[in-house]
């Protein structure tokens, strides 16, 4: 048995000032790093909850967006037909073709223009999109120049707001609805008719087509076919695994970021901790030299230092933590690079960023613990007890 | 007086010599002497005499350039590091001229904290303790930090926690130093009784004369040379 953990806890606790602002110190760090990830996490969980795992997305080959897909309508045709398609109540395949083009529209409060999706739906659209309910308002008559909102637009920008009209490809729109895509990347666009769009955008192929699986684990099956059929020039996704790719640029791009500012925080965190832990050594070096004496080995005086340490860094995560807690009420509204509209998203806490900032603050701890710790361990005992 | 018996420690030739610079200062040379069981050995002499390096060598916590400790059968001049803070936790109790206890530990734990070191169990370490707070006359102290506690009664803190793994022999470092003369008494007499009641072999390095008068026997360091008296 060692030197008991309350000695080195309570060692903290009877200097608590340098313990709280050292700890805050390593706190700071931990909150940019927990931020960080919770960003990523928020924009990730956004646009992949935007997709679901039985839909499959269909484009042309080679395109990373909707926005720069087309597809020829005979090879629309002829996916329609597919046996994978699955068929609604209705009797018609769970299938839409849609028209996906970019605007450019003023925001409410800076009066800076921003791109905005356009997605001209069929019915089977909607039905395609479960998580998409009607908020106000109602959809748009087939055949009328009609849109509905994503909540996030109507609030964010001129003109897309319930009753109001908005004006792109040479027409008046008018808003008949807002609806609520909950924390999904539809909350970010306006839809309406397809068959007006593709009129008005003189567009004469579609952007996508989006399908449900008759049965899900027929996927790669599928896609090996299509892909693999000459008369087709497209490429199959599932819809969540598309929706995680759009997000991979930008995630990557916090990621580096984040990490970028976290290494260098770290090193001021860690000199700080290193800095208290040495205070805290030349404090005790005729402590040291007792135990020493009374017979703890060098390695229980390093582990009761370094424990002291690790429990400084953990003081500094749970603050951290706790700090970063709050960036939950915060929505980020920002460029998405992959379709370069608009898209709004939430800091994202979970238990896998809760267990990796504690990790990252034990880590400081014992990496800014350890030269103090060993400095004590090496220490002669009849010069520590001298030292009184 | 002591029984005489075998002796407990045995140094033969013990020499010690520090080096400042490029100069080689000798603390000891040469020494040789025996101490019984059951002894209480005083070590006087001025400063720089060498006589708390003696009393480090025997407890094991300094080095001898030449020479031999042999302690209750042990040769620890030979023992190496881990080893002799082995020996040191089952053989030796220290007590000190500030007594040392751990700030952040109550009375109990400071007592507690050799019995760490040895394979008693909780309930068993805490009979262990109370026993030796009982015997310093603490025991309704034991929940107290050493700052709710005056000198007199941290010293007696320190030797619950130097009797408490049942060592052989006890080495006190100036043990009265710092304490005014009515603490100073009460601490001699608990030492006297620790030899007496409970056949301790007691070395003590002291300035003071009445510290020295308990003692059975006192021997004179000068120049790192000893002298009996």
């Amino acid at each position: 048995m060692g030197i008991p953990y309350s000695y080195s806890f309570r060692n903290l606790w009877t200097r608590r000032l340098t313990t709280v602002l050292t700890a805050s110190g390593m706190g700071l760090v931990v909150f940019v790093f927990a931020a960080t990830l919770m960003l990523t996490e928020g924009l990730q969980k956004t646009l992949v909850q935007t997709g679901s795992p039985d839909n499959v997305m269909l484009l042309r080959k080679s395109s990373n967006s909707e926005v720069q897909s087309a597809v020829e309508r005979d090879q629309a045709a002829l996916l329609e037909s597919q046996p994978e398609v699955a068929v609604g109540e209705d009797g018609e395949p769970l299938l839409a073709k849609e028209l996906v083009v970019l605007i450019n529209l003023k925001k409410r409060v800076t009066d800076t223009p921003s791109n905005v999706i356009i997605r001209g739906i069929t019915p089977a659209s909607l039905k395609l999109r479960p998580a998409v309910r009607l908020k106000e308002g109602r959809m748009p008559r087939p055949g009328s120049a009609e849109v509905v909102t994503g909540e996030g637009v109507a609030r964010r920008f001129k003109g897309c707001g319930l009753g109001e009209t908005l004006r792109f490809a040479m027409r008046d729109w008018r808003v008949v609805g807002v609806f609520d895509a909950g924390a999904t990347g539809f909350s970010s666009e306006i839809w309406g008719d397809r068959d007006q769009m593709m009129q008005a955008f003189r567009r004469p192929v579609y952007s996508s087509i989006i399908f449900r699986l008759r049965d899900t684990t027929s996927f790669d099956a599928y896609k090996a076919r299509v892909e693999g059929d000459p008369r087709l020039t497209v490429e199959a996704k599932r819809e969540t695994r598309y929706y995680l790719d759009q997000s991979e640029a930008m995630a990557k791009f916090l990621r580096i970021l984040g990490m970028v500012l976290t290494v260098v925080f770290s090193i001021g965190a860690v000199i700080g901790a290193t800095i208290t832990m040495y205070a805290a050594v030349a404090n005790r070096v005729t402590e040291i030299g007792t135990l020493r004496a009374l017979g703890f080995q060098r390695k229980s005086i390093l582990s009761a230092f370094v424990i002291e340490s690790l429990l400084l860094g953990v003081c500094g995560g749970i603050l951290g933590i706790f700090g970063a807690s709050f960036m939950q009420l915060i929505t980020i509204s920002t460029m998405n690079w992959a379709s370069f509209s608009e898209l709004a998203f939430s800091f994202t806490l979970n238990f896998s960023i809760i267990w990796k900032s504690l990790l990252f603050s034990a880590v400081m701890g014992l990496v800014g613990g350890a030269l103090p710790a060993f400095r004590a361990s090496r220490m002669k005992i009849v010069e520590a007890l001298r030292a009184t | 007086m002591a029984q005489t018996t075998e002796p407990i420690v045995r140094i033969r030739n013990l020499s010690k010599s520090y080096r400042r610079g490029t100069q080689i200062i000798p603390v000891l040379s040469g020494i040789s002497f025996d101490i019984a069981r059951g002894e209480f050995v005083a070590l006087m002499g001025p400063s720089g005499s060498g006589k708390s390096t003696l009393l480090n060598m025997i407890a094991g916590i300094d080095s001898a350039d030449e020479g031999e400790i042999e302690i209750g059968g042990v040769e620890i001049t030979r023992l190496g590091e881990s080893d002799l803070a082995r020996w040191r936790a089952v053989s030796v109790g220290f007590i000190f001229q500030f007594y040392n206890l751990i700030p952040v530990l109550t009375a109990f734990e400071n007592v507690e904290l050799p019995l760490l070191l040895t394979h008693l169990n909780r309930r068993e370490r805490r009979e262990h303790v109370e026993a030796v707070l009982n015997v310093v006359g603490l025991a309704d102290r034991m929940d107290h930090y050493p700052s709710q506690l005056s000198g007199g009664q941290q010293q007696r803190v320190a030797i619950a926690r130097a009797i408490v793994t049942d060592p052989e022999i006890l080495v006190a470092d100036e043990p009265t130093g710092d304490l005014d003369r009515a603490s100073a008494e009460e601490i001699l007499q608990l030492m006297d009784r620790l030899v007496h009641e409970f056949g301790k072999t007691v070395i003590m390095v002291t300035h003071d004369p009445r510290a020295a008068e308990k003692a059975h026997l006192v021997r004179h360091l000068e120049k790192g040379e000893l002298s009996v008296t």
